[in-house]
């Protein structure tokens, strides 16, 4: 418990002045400097029991609050025993202590655009490094570990068949359950066949299977090269002469590249197969008659274009995986960061290039 | 002088593996203790015993006069404002700034103004040669300089226990010895109780505290540096004599 009194003599201040009760010390004493008619006082503390680190810096504090009432505030001595401690816990200089302060409006716009421009010239620098090493290990694999690419196939495409069979076989029989509702208006259910199929091949299926790929495998690949890096995981591979980035990045492009194609596939298959099993439980459609149709509609061109899509992800989501993974900065959170960031990326320009790719081939102009 | 840390029969097991087994020390206040032994001997299981982290299979440690397996989470968390604990690694968060990290403590546990938790925790950093280090983040630090930090985060609150893992190990001898010289200022101006786990010997012969040597589970050994150096059990001997012939 603190006590402060004031009279004619100055102001005192006993008992306890520690952690919990330095807040209410200091309301008292700035209460007590407020009032008129005192420009110079003395503080007594001959009385203080306790002391701990709070207590002392409020007191090396107090003169300078004083200052703020203009009031001359003078410190008096502690009791002997207290007053080893008060010397250890030095106040230093407030210019000994530089605080960084927070930017200003433009100087923070500015600093956003110069990184940006950095990120970008950075993912563009990437981009020509792991496309050009990738077609090079083509004809040179020395500097990839051997049975890497495989390890990283199994890992990228066989574990996440049952993943992307079982969301792609679902999507295939909620859109021809939503299709068929609004085409039996016209009589013309039938065609739920050929909106399926071309609609799976065409887009969704590469689609879908791309985000899946990059929630699964994207976020993986960019966590595995923060936390090599972190490690210094990656330093050693070039203190082992070693090319780090076709190391660890080109066997994972290379199963991105033969795995997602492949995956697509399956999932095309196995969306229309979901569209067959609603043909046969609600539609009242022969399967026979149901695939019949789907492959009357479906175009080569319709084939090809989602493997073209395909690759392009696959592409994509590799590359932002790399790049957020060598970018990252910090301790445990900074691979969270990475993470997160690699997924949000490889969404946003899966999108970008399906955009792209859908003005390209089916655009009349 | 009271014990601060009293253990009695403290048995820990990793699963089947058992750690420490029968464990029986005491710390009083106001003094050094030195855990020492080999790698693998129970050292850091034992101090994280002692704080709670690792849950013993038998035995009593009592800390502070409590015994932290019969208090509940409040009690618990009330007793261990009393402490400060230095990791091996520091443990700073590295999302926070260095002086957010030595200001955590006391926003979390005083209803301090900000203007005197930032002056504490500008102390904190002054007593640990950190004033320069404010404002920068964790990962921008030196090995030295973030235990430094950890240092002045263990000891926001006035603990009157201090335990360290490790303080010296990975530091360059001028650091480390930076670190022994500072712990050593803490006991004698506060007189906090210090409790090190370490097995550099230089660091033990600076610090000079009760020495508690352990091995294979066991304390085998518990005296002075000079009581340790002149030891007939091979077990002290080759550990402060590491050049001699086994």
């Amino acid at each position: 418990m603190v006590e402060f009194r004031a009279d004619r003599e100055g102001l005192y201040l006993g008992g306890s002045l520690n952690l919990d009760s330095v807040a209410g010390a200091e309301r008292l004493i700035r209460a007590h400097l407020a009032l008129p008619g005192a420009d110079a006082r003395r503080l007594q503390l001959d009385g203080v029991e306790k002391l701990d680190t709070a207590g002392a810096v409020l007191l090396r504090r107090l003169p300078h609050i004083a200052r703020e009432y203009r009031v001359r505030l003078e410190i008096g001595p502690l009791p002997h025993q207290l007053q080893a401690f008060f010397d250890f816990v030095d106040l230093p200089d407030p210019a000994a202590t530089p605080m960084s302060q927070p930017p200003g409006l433009l100087e923070n716009t500015g600093e956003q655009l110069l990184q940006a421009r950095g990120r970008l010239m950075g993912f563009l620098y990437l981009m020509s490094d792991l496309t050009i090493a990738s077609a090079q290990t083509l004809f040179d694999r020395r500097s990839v570990r051997p049975g890497s690419f495989s390890d990283q196939a199994v890992a990228i495409g066989s574990s996440a068949m049952p993943l992307i069979g079982c969301i792609l076989f679902l999507i295939g029989a909620v859109s021809a359950l939503q299709s068929a509702a609004q085409l039996r208006q016209f009589g013309a259910h039938l065609f739920v066949a050929d909106l399926l199929a071309i609609g799976i091949c065409r887009e969704l299926g590469p689609l879908m299977t791309a985000i899946i790929v990059s929630g699964r495998s994207g976020s993986a690949i960019a966590a595995e090269i923060a936390t090599m890096k972190f490690t210094e995981e990656l330093d050693a591979l070039r203190t082992m002469g070693l090319d780090a980035l076709r190391f660890v990045a080109v066997p994972k492009m290379w199963a991105m590249l033969v795995c997602v194609p492949l995956l697509t596939i399956m999932a095309d298959l196995l969306g229309i197969l979901g569209g067959v099993f609603v043909a046969i439980t609600s539609l009242e459609v022969a399967p026979a008659a149901f695939i019949t149709r789907a492959g009357e509609a479906l175009i080569l061109k319709d084939v090809l274009t989602g493997l073209v899509k395909s690759v392009s992800f696959a592409w994509m989501i590799t590359l932002i995986g790399v790049y957020f993974g060598l970018d990252f900065r910090g301790g445990a959170t900074g691979v969270g960061h990475s993470t997160t960031a690699a997924v949000v990326a490889s969404i946003f320009g899966i999108i970008i290039l399906d955009c792209f790719w859908g003005i390209l081939f089916y655009m009349k102009i | 002088m009271p014990n601060q840390i009293d253990i009695s029969g403290l048995c820990v097991s990793y699963g089947e593996t058992p750690v420490l087994q029968g464990i029986d020390m005491h710390v009083t206040a106001g003094e050094i203790a030195l855990i020492l032994g080999g790698s693998g001997c129970g050292k850091s299981t034992l101090l994280k015993t002692i704080i709670g982290l690792v849950e013993s299979t038998s035995g009593r440690v009592d800390l502070l006069g409590e015994n932290l397996n019969e208090l509940d989470q409040i009690q618990q968390q009330e007793l261990l404002q009393r402490i400060g604990v230095m990791f091996q690694y520091g443990a700073l968060l590295n999302s926070l700034t260095v002086g957010e990290n030595v200001a955590l403590p006391l926003q979390m546990h005083s209803d301090l103004e900000p203007g005197l938790v930032t002056d504490i925790v500008r102390a904190r950093l002054h007593l640990v040669g950190l004033d320069h280090a404010y404002s920068k983040l964790p990962g921008e630090l030196s090995g030295g300089m973030r235990k430094r930090a950890a240092l002045a985060r263990a000891l926001a609150l006035d603990p009157e226990v201090l335990f360290c893992d490790e303080p010296g190990a990975g530091l360059d001898p001028i650091t480390a010895a930076g670190i022994d010289e500072l712990l050593l200022t803490l006991n004698r101006s506060l007189g906090t109780t210090i409790v090190i786990v370490t097995h550099e010997l230089l660091s033990i012969e600076r610090l000079d505290g009760r020495l508690i040597m352990l091995d294979a589970g066991r304390v085998t050994f518990s005296g002075t540096v000079a009581e340790a150096r002149q030891s007939p059990l091979d077990i002290v001997h080759h550990f402060f004599h590491p050049e001699s012939p086994t």
